[in-house]
């Protein structure tokens, strides 16, 4: 397609907009939170992810998935702005929120970044139909923020690989069907120099994938053990040992969050866990004329507006090249810090309901719960210390942190007493 | 800032910095600190014609802007303002000669006075410098002031302050009420019944005066509009002043962090430089982030009130209430990390503590613009 056959970004949304509001239903997120806070089934919640397959499928089947990706892969061939406007028009429609992140991005995102043709041409089709649902192994019990100090190994044995170790904090790996994941294949080689990143169907024997119970009640996390999983080696996504390439690229793609153009979601009003309003706090509180508590309605909705702004800002310099892309650490830092302030408004402005509540107290109900989990959004997707580390070394060049592993091989590494005494391979 | 400024702005920009950087150098601001008027006429002039105070006229008036979209145009005039921390009426100059433009051109615009077409002209050429009389003391948003109709005149009583420039300014464009409206009335500086007292500020060049009008008369053609009818013109003027002040703040606060970035890789405490701390550095990321959120919070609102957008007054409050908070942050956070030196007249970073600190107070402080912000939400998730 020549750039003149390519639909101007304005006819496009007019297009869009006719579909969307035809085809779709009217956004309803109940059962999306309740997911969240932990109050569904697994049946209910196998259900919610089964209707959202068929709403992918149904974008499909209409020519509204992968917009920017290639044609190639099953994409649209147009431009993340064609993304974008298509992003705005579904505000206020029901979309298939859960296989947006990580399933787009960062995985779809890393594959066509890294992935070889057959790679490409298999798996991203898959994952535009809603057939195949993917998942990131990235941390690790022992690592934190220390990605690059993954422990799972890698082993080859002819044309294959052998897998063990264990992998943590992927969401919804219990539904989803495919994972992406950072081993190491050279323990004698410095950290980050001694990766590699393999692909693998998750249903199947040697993965056992257990549910990890958050404080609020919450099983969408995960933990995997790996038991000699074998993988092919055309399974490998970058090269042997070059795998810190990808893992960078990777968490680059995870702190993008929603301003990635591959990720289809209304730019405001997406459901975020923790974004219940405060006015509807205060008005089932009775509080709404409190100047306290209007100062405090008046921050919330000041931080929300702002980070729309800012996302828009920093998606637009990263595009254009005027910032690199470790800019995209900014809008995360700062998407951690207000989410996790918007939590503490809410407890504040629900007084003593907030620690003790019945079921009619509206949206002043459980906002206790919130508070405790306040810091998940400073943790989830790379804590925001790692996301200033990356601000003011990456983008401000600043003098990196004095690390003792950098040009030891990573057997030599100090581990601490935590990791146990025989845990050296 | 524009992230992406079209190649005309980018000249508009660059030769107001230019100018700035020979003209306004710190040593001149600290030379003008105990001038009473706070700058000079012929630099003014020379601002004037590098465009300064005719963006937002139109140029049947004499005015113009480079982009069609006047106040875009001024926000990076502001922030070069701002960036060094520069002397003169910026707001109040360009407030009341789009004022006296709006009353002229206005589709229910009287014929034009050949008085505020004069003054119109005087300001654009920088002959002549205004004074908006706009804030009162007692809370943001009361008026007392009243403007009153006898006859062919118009009377005037009441206190306004803190008004800028109003000791040094040609004309004064004071906002008061008529029962329930609105009225704006031109009054050459030097008319009886109108007393100025010069008040103290935290800036060294910013002017600001106690301005008080007792039974003051005027033939109605000083009227701005029409008598009574001025509430939506006045609150216009309020979003277009506060797009100047943030687009001035992000500037201050943009220097003042280059600065203290510049200070921390060469200042070595322990045999390392500053920048070597992680807990500096993380202090250093959070600052970025407010600083590039303040200019998109900044872009974001000044692109509203230019178009007259009916989410205006709830982004130019949402930009007013967090530049305001987070510049006054960013800026002492600045002075911390540089220690005692940034709290001594000799260095230059309080040239911009005190243009934000000043900026932050005027036209509404962050807790005045959170109640705005909040009774627009409230009202909106009320009736949805």
């Amino acid at each position: 397609m020549t750039a003149a056959e390519v639909e101007g970004v304005e006819g496009y949304r007019v297009r869009a907009r006719s579909w969307i509001r035809s085809n779709l239903e009217p956004a309803d997120f109940t059962t999306l939170e309740a997911g969240l806070a932990g109050e569904l089934s697994e049946a209910e919640e196998l259900a919610a992810i089964d209707h959202e397959r068929r709403l992918q499928r149904k974008l499909f089947d209409a020519g509204y998935a992968g917009i920017s990706i290639d044609r190639d892969y099953g994409g649209q061939g147009l431009s993340p702005a064609h993304q974008r406007a298509f992003n705005e028009e579904l505000t206020g429609f029901d979309y298939p929120a859960r296989l947006q992140v990580p399933n787009f991005s960062p995985c779809a995102a890393v594959l066509l970044d890294f992935g070889t043709e057959d790679q490409k041409r298999t798996h991203i089709p898959a994952i535009l139909k809603g057939e195949k649902l993917w998942m990131q192994l990235l941390s690790e019990p022992s690592g934190g923020s220390d990605v690059a100090a993954a422990l799972t190994t890698a082993v080859r044995d002819g044309d294959e690989w052998i897998l063990n170790g264990s992998k943590i904090w992927t969401t919804g790996a219990w539904w989803s069907d495919w994972g992406l994941c950072l081993a190491r294949t050279n323990w004698d080689a410095p950290k980050h120099r001694g990766l590699t990143v393999f692909i693998f169907p998750l249903h199947r024997d040697g993965v056992d994938v257990h549910r990890i119970e958050m404080l609020n009640g919450s099983k969408e996390f995960c933990q995997e053990f790996l038991t000699d999983v074998r993988v092919p080696d055309s399974d490998r996504v970058g090269d042997v040992d070059q795998g810190w390439t990808v893992g960078t690229r990777w968490m680059f793609h995870e702190r993008m969050l929603y301003n990635s153009p591959l990720i289809t979601a209304p730019p405001t009003g997406r459901p975020t866990q923790g974004a219940v309003s405060p006015v509807g706090v205060a008005r089932d509180i009775g509080v709404l004329d409190d100047p306290r508590v209007r100062d405090l309605i008046g921050e919330a909705r000041m931080l929300e507006m702002v980070e729309g702004e800012l996302q828009e800002r920093i998606g637009t310099a990263v595009r254009s090249g005027r910032m690199s892309d470790q800019g995209a650490a900014i809008a995360r830092l700062y998407h951690g810090v207000s989410a996790a302030r918007a939590r503490s408004i809410n407890f504040e402005i629900a007084g003593a309901t907030g620690a003790a509540w019945v079921d009619d107290d509206g949206s002043a109900a459980g906002r206790g719960i919130d508070f405790l989990m306040r810091q998940s959004p400073c943790i989830a997707g790379g804590t925001t210390e790692m996301a200033r580390n990356v601000i003011s070394e990456r983008v401000l060049g600043m003098p990196r942190d004095r690390t003792t592993d950098r040009d030891l091989p990573f057997r030599e590494v100090p581990r601490g007493p935590a990791a146990g005494a025989d845990s050296r391979s | 800032m524009l992230l992406e400024p079209t190649p005309d702005q980018e000249f508009l920009k660059e030769t107001t910095a230019k100018f700035l950087t020979s003209q306004a150098s710190v040593a001149e601001i600290r030379r003008l600190r105990d001038d009473p008027i706070g700058f000079d006429r012929d630099y003014w002039r020379r601002g004037a014609d590098l465009g300064w105070t005719s963006l937002l006229v139109p140029e049947a008036l004499g005015g113009g802007s480079v982009s069609g979209r006047g106040l875009i145009d001024l926000t990076l005039i502001a922030h070069e303002f701002g960036r060094h921390a520069a002397p003169g009426p910026l707001v109040p100059t360009n407030v009341v000669a789009a004022a006296l433009a709006a009353s002229a051109v206005g589709p229910s615009a009287p014929s034009v006075s050949t008085e505020h077409s004069d003054v119109i002209g005087a300001l654009l050429s920088g002959r002549a410098t205004a004074s908006w009389c706009m804030e009162e003391t007692g809370g943001f948003g009361r008026m007392t002031t009243e403007a009153r109709r006898d006859g062919q005149e118009v009377v005037l009583s009441g206190t306004k302050r803190p008004a800028e420039s109003a000791a040094q300014a040609d004309f004064l464009l004071v906002t008061a009420k008529t029962g329930e409206g609105a009225t704006q009335v031109l009054i050459p500086s030097g008319t009886p019944g109108v007393s100025v007292r010069p008040m103290q500020t935290v800036d060294l060049t910013r002017r600001f005066a106690v301005a008080t009008f007792d039974e003051v008369r005027l033939p109605i053609a000083a009227v701005v509009g029409e008598v009574g009818s001025a509430s939506e013109e006045v609150e216009h003027q309020l979003r277009v002043a506060q797009v100047i002040l943030n687009a001035e703040t992000v500037g201050a606060m943009e220097r003042a962090f280059e600065m203290t970035v510049e200070w921390a890789f060469d200042r070595y405490s322990f045999g390392r430089p500053l920048a070597s701390y992680q807990e500096l550095k993380h202090r250093f990321a959070d600052m970025k982030t407010w600083l590039e959120s303040s200019h998109a919070i900044a872009d974001a609102s000044a692109e509203a009130v230019a178009a007259k957008a009916p989410d205006a007054g709830l982004l130019i409050s949402v930009a007013k209430a967090f530049i305001g908070h987070y510049g006054g942050e960013l800026i002492q956070d600045c002075v911390q990390i540089h220690g005692g030196i940034g709290l001594t007249f000799e260095h230059d970073l309080h040239l911009f503590l005190r243009r934000a600190t000043l900026n932050s107070s005027l036209f509404g402080t962050p807790a005045d613009h959170r109640q705005r912000i909040s009774t627009i939400t409230i009202a909106e998730e009320c009736a949805g």
